[in-house]
């Protein structure tokens, strides 16, 4: 075999904010999370076999929120999908992602502050997390998700400021890589719908 | 050749003033320096504990000075309580197998090693990395608060089984606040190296020079990279349960908490939660640490041979299968902890199977280092000797495991010596030795001066007879039926053991003596050692390319080129012989 570097495909590291590193990253993030709730998930299949465990009415709010995390996915697309590319921005090109970004960051807002009703709901039923193995899983897993959900929401604000500010500072794999956050907390969310809808 | 444009823009600018350059650090090789000095901190605590339980296993009545008025409940007047001996070993177990064996191996020498083994100036995410670190050591803060509570560090070891980590006081000295805060303390450190593993992955994913190609990587750095991998999940699964262990403690939530348990007479108001789930999802964890701490082990030992044997190893492609395959069967086997916990029996031959399974792969590398060392003309030093003291201990202590991952011998050895003695020789003692074996080969490299050679050989002959003397017994105390955990010898037939025990205490107090020359040669060295060169060991990769110790962005503005694998070593190269990776001589033709 030759010994000449094979350059082709190898990434070039010195650059601030390697796009590549980060996509990466943002993957291994999506991963690491997966295998959290699978933990948590397996645990409540091993923890319903148990004499105690009884039967919850999900408050149907849940269902609202589950719409509009569905459609902050959805314009979170549109956003991602504006051609904008690092070297050729103007304030004009990113007016219209900026808009559908700020929409997304609305409804996700909807989403938290919808959840944190549902907890009310489940409350004013004498539901708490210590009441029964359902309600502490109910809320173990809105909650940690909901977490999540507000970690993509301090990206989108950083996201928005970036962009409102100067369109020099916008890096193109940042808009990726938080949509790839965002689709990821809504394909959750119906998963652990599911378990809940299903199991609890 | 086209070569690789520089960019203009580093990672992060030339730290300015003390907290940016010696604290808040963003630059690997520093926080790197961080971690290993965190595991130092905590390797000599764990050993003042291991202390504390060896002298009072033999002289029970002893007054220990000063003991008295540290822990007031725990030692009055300084003699340890059987509580409190349940303590020390649970601090020693935990900040052992957390704070030292993944701390130093895997990520204080993984943060300083893999960016420059890969030719990158820093960690992908260095902002990240600073965070690790921090968070790291907030949690060895929190674990080590317990020591001074009223309530006292927890006795639940440091596997906390549930229920009695889970319900509180009840249970026993230090199941109070002592228990939340190691439960705290873990989650922490979990989110700590959850941040590192991602930095790992994406750094070696996308920041490796031009021509380093994934094979051509050293093997210690394929070692951090699956280690990596493997701690990632295996985090991501006690995270999550550390937090349900939580809530149990605080909120009143019934995780791992049965229904109508009575403990100290109290009927606990909690229901219908199962034991086992803790103990399946700290073990889902639980054994790939165990590989988290060796893996990184055996990729510098591997490191240290080759350039040490002055030629290759049989096959580094082998080794590097060999450590992917036990990573990914690492994840089927956590249920060999768990034979004898009233799992189902069938699980229990299911979980043998991969058991036995995985010594393959282990015994495929040790086949390689023996095999490679056949007829090497090694070059002793104190890393090589530590580096060859790993290859004895991993195959003594490796032994015994073919014994304990059967269900059938397990169920008559399980909490007794045997197990302590196995799982202390090959992760403890061996990981350490690959720290060991680590720090001679590369202290040049990190702080620009060499270690005292002879020192470094009277410590290995000191550890490695000493640590034969502390752990063979231990397999011999379990056959015989001594259970582990307990602090006085109450049945009959424990009496008679008592002169092993007095052979291992006393080898314990030598054995860890021993370790203060190590120490000495560490702090003398760093300011009075010889000046080292770039490559003082003619290794070929490419932290031997840069100046000793490396410049804030590593490899300067000069662009990083590798053109061979990581070991040529045993060739005719221009400098001797071996050619470096990044020397575009071409090799001779094999």
């Amino acid at each position: 075999m030759s010994t000449a570097a094979q350059a082709s495909t190898i990434s070039q590291p010195r650059f601030a904010g390697n796009s590549e590193a980060s996509r990466s990253g943002i993957w291994v993030a999506v991963f690491a999370i997966t295998m959290s709730f699978a933990a948590l998930t397996s645990a409540l299949y091993v923890r319903q076999g148990s004499s105690d465990w009884s039967h919850i009415v999900v408050p149907p709010i849940l269902y609202l929120n589950t719409l509009a995390l569905l459609l902050s996915s959805l314009t979170m697309e549109i956003a991602r999908r504006a051609k904008v590319r690092d070297l050729e921005l103007t304030p004009s090109s990113l007016a219209s992602p900026l808009a559908w970004l700020a929409a997304t960051l609305a409804l996700g807002m909807a989403f938290v502050a919808g959840q944190f009703f549902a907890w009310r709901q489940l409350a004013a039923q004498g539901l708490f997390l210590a009441t029964n193995p359902n309600s502490s899983f109910l809320y173990v897993l809105t909650g940690l998700h909901a977490i999540h959900v507000l970690a993509g929401i301090a990206a989108l604000v950083f996201l928005l400021g970036l962009m409102a500010g100067s369109h020099l500072t916008f890096r193109r794999h940042l808009l990726d890589n938080t949509a790839v956050y965002w689709h990821f907390m809504a394909l959750l969310w119906l998963y652990l719908l599911f378990v809940i809808r299903t199991r609890l | 050749m086209e070569q690789t444009p520089v960019q203009a823009s580093h990672v992060h600018a030339p730290p300015q003033g003390f907290l940016r350059k010696y604290v808040f650090s963003l630059d690997h090789k520093m926080i790197g320096k961080q971690y290993y000095g965190l595991a130092l901190i905590a390797v000599f605590t764990g050993m003042a504990l291991s202390w504390l339980m060896r002298f009072h296993l033999v002289w029970p009545d002893a007054k220990i000075p000063l003991l008295g008025s540290l822990a007031k409940t725990g030692a009055p007047g300084g003699v340890i309580t059987p509580e409190y001996y349940l303590s020390l070993l649970t601090m020693h177990g935990t900040l052992m197998v957390f704070f030292v064996l993944t701390n130093a191996p895997f990520a204080g020498f993984g943060n300083y090693f893999l960016p420059i083994q890969i030719g990158a100036e820093d960690m992908a995410f260095p902002r990240f990395n600073m965070m690790s670190f921090w968070t790291t050591f907030l949690a060895f803060l929190v674990l080590i608060a317990a020591f001074f509570i009223p309530d006292g560090p927890p006795i639940s070891g440091w596997t906390a089984y549930a229920p009695l980590s889970a319900i509180g006081k009840d249970a026993g000295p230090g199941l109070g606040w002592g228990q939340n805060l190691w439960a705290i303390s873990i989650a922490l450190f979990c989110v700590g190296q959850l941040l590192g593993s991602l930095n790992f992955i994406a750094t070696t994913l996308d920041l490796r020079a031009k021509g380093m190609t994934l094979m051509r990587m050293p093997i210690c750095t394929w070692a951090w990279f699956i280690t990596s991998c493997i701690g990632l999940l295996a985090f991501a699964v006690l995270l999550p349960a550390c937090l349900l262990l939580i809530l149990d403690k605080t909120a009143g939530t019934s995780f791992f908490i049965p229904s109508g348990l009575v403990v100290s007479d109290r009927l606990q108001p909690h229901a219908g939660g199962s034991p086992l789930l803790w103990q399946h999802l700290f073990w889902f964890f639980g054994h790939p640490e165990v590989y988290i701490a060796i893996l990184p082990a055996m990729g510098i030992v591997s490191h240290v041979l080759v350039t040490s044997m002055r030629k290759p190893l049989l096959s580094a492609k082998v080794i590097i299968y060999s450590m992917i395959s036990i990573g990914f069967l690492s994840y089927m086997v956590w249920g060999h902890h768990m034979f004898v916990s009233g799992m189902n029996p069938f699980s229990s031959l299911l979980f043998s199977f991969p058991t036995l399974t995985i010594t393959i792969p282990a015994t495929i590398m040790t086949l390689i280092w023996l095999g490679s060392l056949y007829g090497a003309n090694i070059r002793i030093t104190a890393a090589s000797l530590f580096a060859l003291g790993f290859v004895s201990m991993f195959v003594s202590g490796g032994v015994s495991g073919f014994f304990l991952a059967q269900p059938s011998i397990d169920i008559y050895l399980h909490a007794t010596y045997f197990v302590v003695g196995h799982f202390h020789m090959v992760m403890g003692v061996a990981a350490i030795f690959g720290i060991l074996s680590g720090t001679y080969f590369w202290f040049p490299k990190m702080t620009g001066r060499m270690m005292n050679e002879t020192l470094g050989k009277l410590h290995f002959w000191i550890t490695f007879i000493g640590t034969y003397c502390i752990f063979m017994p231990f397999h011999y105390l379990g056959m015989v039926g001594n259970v582990r955990r307990l602090a006085s010898f109450v049945n009959d037939f424990m009496p008679p053991l008592m002169p092993v025990h007095k052979f291992v205490t006393i080898a314990a107090l030598i054995t860890g003596a021993g370790q203060f020359i190590f120490l000495y040669n560490l702090i003398h060295s760093r300011f009075r050692g010889a000046p080292a060169t770039e490559n003082p060991w003619e290794g070929t990769s490419l932290e031997w390319t840069i100046p000793s110790p490396p410049p804030w962005n590593n490899f300067g503005d000069r662009p990083v080129v590798v053109y061979h694998d990581a070991h040529q070593i045993g060739v005719k190269g221009s400098k001797g012989d071996f050619v470096m990776q990044d020397s575009p001589e071409q090799l001779p033709a094999t």
